[in-house]
């Protein structure tokens, strides 16, 4: 195979500004403002080549990121942007792959994606603005949306079970995972940072208010609305009696049972594993497969195939 | 081979059927057949039926093998195999008069009476546990049958031992032994005593010293896709498509490619627009049920512009069907499936070397017109094994490119004045401002705009490149007379049959002729100058006549051509056509008498 590609040039220095572009056309106030914001700041952080960072998305209000950010970019259809994404990262190692979403794309109609590229260990990186409720096709209930949520859907409110993100991602085996909300910027950055730092599938369940359907909603995690915002205190494995009741991100049952906490719950990082990505494995087939063809030529391989079959 | 009694047969066209249940192998016989035919520049065409169980069932496989040109599998049997009384029951009323019936005297009953055939009844069973040992009583009856093949076509044993050890090597030098005993056996029996004649085929007439291939259709649309430099996809398995992925998941690789099984067809047509996107056009396929859920994305690609091959392997519809039996009722879907206007490419290979190079095709249209291309083939054809000329390789490979040049600062990736070509992710945009492809309605630079003008302007972008290619293709050539009382047109695998019902010296009608679109959607221009020449169009396809008496080629016809002289002759019963059928079709349609016929069109 064979990469056509011009000359590197001098680079300018990635900052908001080249960063952004169209202005969001999400409502004022709107949770999904801060986590791009965030993201710009990150990316500046990373100086990664322009043309490298890749912003794709299914549908819904926060599917609408890749717009807003100047890179290379896809909107795709509602709930496969992880298969899309997917399509991308396999296919070049050299890229910063990125995929932004809400929690009606993730969990309910990409749902069965999120577990298989979870489970497959593609290397991206994955935000869902969860914001309990469907956003862009005017509140119904969402997979997140609380039992008694009252939407367009459930008018005396929602009687079904919602999803349980941390533990979803946690049994379909993602490598990086974690959790945290749209108010508090710094912690939303280093989330991205330890994401992006991660080699293989992360993902950042981001809590992000839809103002318009259901104000208030993240209210209980937000110090600045008299809520709560803990965070996880992770292991430091320093031999100290009290690095004991410490979290080992590497441990998917303490994550799991740090996923059962109360309302408003925990926030950072609930897991954290190196394991092969796809990436890894399918090059590694690759490696295999063309040193016991000896590196042969796409002719020759074809030839004796060919070959076989007279 | 002891010619004393036996008189010498010379055959130039032989169709042989053999009959038994799928765990014994009949399939193994049939190739082997098929591949020594190939390798003996005979034209060979088989076709089999699998039961849809796993645990097996009665079926067939049946080639034709001929010094000539083999344009089907053979409307009737000239020998009939049969292992059980339930395959001699079943597929007798298939054997021609005069044909030979060849049975295995442990499970056959025949009714010698019938005078219509020659009865050959060998102990198969028998005679292959006394050559390899009781255990192996099932395993080497197919085995011992080739050897009795071999004996009574005179086949060259050289070369179908050199096959076997081929083919049987990587499983031992035990396994190859025990084939080889199995062989000789079937070979040293003394068919004199039953048959007065053995055969021997004609040399061939394929005189251009070409060396032949054998495969079946899925391999050469696998070995296509390879040829045009297609190295990524992904897919979910179903029959008939299957064999299409797993030949690619384990072909790919040694290119320095890739190929995902992944959760759904949604995640894999998904995932191929992802490869597509990414600058390396890429493949998914399946047959179905998988098509039907691929048609959101396949309208993403369409609107976005992404290039993409989407196999459709066609089998009986609607929903899970019939898997395993032969259908084109997915023509409409192919054309019109997903929402919205989704103007598209769709091709269809005619036989299996075809499966081959319409890959090719599909790729080259992909790329230059960055849009989805359809291949529709179909069950018979993906299982069926043909010879055809090896293709000149050095000349059709194509090196995958992946085109990261920068483009300048005016870059559109949706520009009205040209036919979309992307910059791929990785791709540096002159000036810095990065492009989105997107399936909401964009304007040039990938902007969402709901703009009813900017709408109309872009469906029609997306259209008039198709235009454009149906200008690029040129008018398929008509096979038998070129004008007269009846053209027969089809698409895909009904090619076999069509040119042999055209070819076939007919009393029926004077003036036959045959017309074969592969690209069917766009179709090529002057479509109408041939129809013009004929007085009845009669559109032969394996799908429905539909409410209104049209199968899905012949009702797109008729609305393109406003030409009343189009009808149809269809039918579902899940095998390929046979010439008697197109044949008995035409008849039905028309009355003996052709010519007087009274919508003639040029008069
Ligand atoms: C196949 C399909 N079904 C339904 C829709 C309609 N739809 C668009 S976005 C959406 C839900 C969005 O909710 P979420 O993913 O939570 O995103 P949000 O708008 O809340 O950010 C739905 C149902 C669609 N576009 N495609
Ligand atoms: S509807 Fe809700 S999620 Fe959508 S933009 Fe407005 S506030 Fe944000
Ligand atoms: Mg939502």
């Amino acid at each position: 195979m064979s990469t056509t590609a011009t000359p590197e040039a001098p680079r300018e220095k990635l900052t908001k500004k080249i960063l952004t572009a169209d202005h969001p056309t999400w409502c004022p106030g709107c949770g999904d403002f801060a986590v791009l914001h965030a993201f710009y700041k990150v990316l500046e952080k990373f100086q990664f080549p322009h043309e490298n960072i890749v912003t794709l998305a299914g549908i819904g209000c926060s599917s609408r990121f890749p717009y807003f950010v100047n890179t290379h970019g896809g909107h795709f259809i509602h709930g496969r942007a992880v298969p899309f994404a997917t399509g991308v990262s396999l296919a070049r190692d050299d890229l910063q792959v990125f995929v932004f979403g809400g929690d009606g794309d993730g969990f309910s109609i990409g749902g069965n994606h999120l577990d298989h590229g979870a489970r497959k260990n593609v290397n991206l990186t994955y935000v869902i603005m969860d914001n309990f409720v469907y956003g862009l096709t005017k509140k119904q209930t969402s997979p997140t949306s609380p039992i008694g949520f009252r939407s367009k859907t459930d008018p005396t409110g929602a009687v079904d079970q919602p999803i349980n993100p941390m533990k979803k991602l946690v049994t379909s085996g993602a490598t990086f995972i974690a959790r945290t909300h749209a108010t508090q910027i710094k912690h939303m950055m280093e989330m991205y940072q330890r994401a992006i730092n991660h080699n293989g599938f992360s993902v950042i369940e981001c809590l992000s208010e839809c103002v318009e359907f259901y104000a208030g909603a993240f209210d209980a995690g937000n110090p600045r609305k008299g809520g709560e915002f803990n965070l996880i205190d992770e292991k430091k494995f320093d031999g100290t009696p009290e690095d004991e009741d410490r979290h080992d991100t590497s441990d998917s049952m303490a994550a799991y049972q740090l996923a059962d906490m109360e309302w408003p719950g925990i926030f950072g990082v609930f897991y954290e594993k190196d394991r092969p990505t796809k990436n890894d494995l399918e090059n590694g087939i690759i490696k295999k497969a063309r040193e016991k063809t000896k590196e042969a030529s796409d002719l020759e391989l074809l030839q004796k195939t060919f070959n076989r079959l007279k | 081979m002891s010619e004393s009694k036996q008189k010498k047969e010379n055959v130039n066209d032989v169709v042989i059927r053999l009959a038994g249940n799928s765990q014994d192998g009949i399939q193994t016989i049939g190739g082997f057949l098929a591949r020594l035919a190939g390798r003996s520049d005979q034209e060979v065409i088989t076709y089999m039926t699998i039961p849809s169980t796993i645990s097996g069932g009665p079926s067939i496989f049946q080639v034709r093998i001929g010094s000539g040109e083999v344009l089907s599998a053979g409307d009737s049997a000239d020998f009939l195999l049969a292992f059980y009384q339930h395959s001699y029951e079943e597929h007798l009323s298939f054997l021609k008069e005069g044909g030979v019936l060849i049975y295995d005297t442990e499970y056959v009953k025949p009714d010698v009476d019938d005078k219509r055939f020659v009865y050959v009844g060998v102990p198969i069973t028998g005679l292959t546990i006394e050559a390899m040992g009781g255990s192996a009583k099932d395993k080497g009856k197919n085995i011992f049958v080739l050897g009795l093949l071999a004996r009574m076509f005179s086949l060259n044993v050289e070369k179908l031992r050199t096959l076997m050890s081929e083919k049987l090597l990587n499983k031992g030098e035990d396994v190859l032994r025990n084939v080889l005993v199995a062989f000789d056996a079937g070979y040293g029996y003394q068919v004199d005593n039953v048959l007065d004649r053995y055969y021997a085929f004609e040399p061939s007439k394929q005189v251009d010293g070409k060396s032949q291939v054998t495969m079946d259709g899925n391999q050469a649309m696998t070995l296509g896709l390879i040829t045009a430099g297609i190295r990524y996809g992904a897919g979910y398995p179903i029959t008939p498509w299957s064999s299409i992925m797993e030949a690619l998941r384990s072909e790919l690789p040694k290119y320095g490619g890739k190929f995902i099984q992944v959760e759904d067809e949604l995640a894999a047509i998904s995932m191929a627009i992802g490869f597509s996107y990414s600058g390396n056009l890429a493949v998914t396929g399946s047959s179905g049920p998988g098509i039907s859920l691929k048609m959101e994305a396949l309208g993403w690609a369409v609107m976005a512009e992404i290039p993409v091959i989407l196999i459709n392997v066609q089998r009986g519809g609607p929903s899970t069907g019939l898997p395993t039996s032969v259908e084109q009722s997915d023509l409409l879907q192919a054309i019109y499936g997903s929402h919205g206007d989704t103007p598209r490419v769709v091709l269809s290979p005619k036989n299996v070397e075809d499966c081959f190079y319409v890959a090719l095709e599909a790729a080259r249209i992909a790329k230059k017109y960055s849009t989805p291309v359809i291949i529709l083939s179909d069950q018979a054809l993906a299982t069926r094994i043909e010879a055809f000329d090896e293709p000149n390789l050095e000349e059709l490979v194509v090196d995958p490119q992946l085109n990261l040049k920068t483009r300048p600062s005016d870059y559109l990736p949706y520009s009205m004045d040209k036919i979309t070509q992307h910059a791929p992710p990785g791709t540096i945009i002159e000036g810095g401002k990065y492009p989105v492809v997107t399936g909401l309605e964009h304007d040039e630079a990938g902007h969402p705009s709901g703009n009813p003008e900017l709408h109309m302007k872009m469906t029609a972008k997306r259209r008039e490149k198709l235009q454009i290619l149906a200008n690029e293709i040129d008018i398929p050539e008509v096979h038998g007379a070129q004008e007269g009382d009846i053209l027969f047109v089809g698409w895909g695998s009904t090619y076999g049959p069509l040119r042999e019902a055209v070819l076939g010296n007919t009393k029926f009608a004077k003036k036959l002729g045959h017309l074969h679109i592969r690209h069917l959607h766009p179709l090529p221009n002057g479509l109408e100058t041939i129809f013009s020449k004929f007085r009845q169009i009669f559109v032969v396809e394996m799908n429905d006549s539909g409410i209104y008496g049209y199968g899905q080629l012949a009702t797109l016809l008729r609305a393109r051509y406003c030409n009343s002289s189009i009808r149809s002759i269809n039918k579902t019963d899940g095998l390929p056509f046979k010439v008697r059928e197109i044949l008995e079709g035409a008849k039905r349609l028309s009355g003996d008498a052709v010519s007087n016929y009274s919508a003639y069109p040029y008069e």
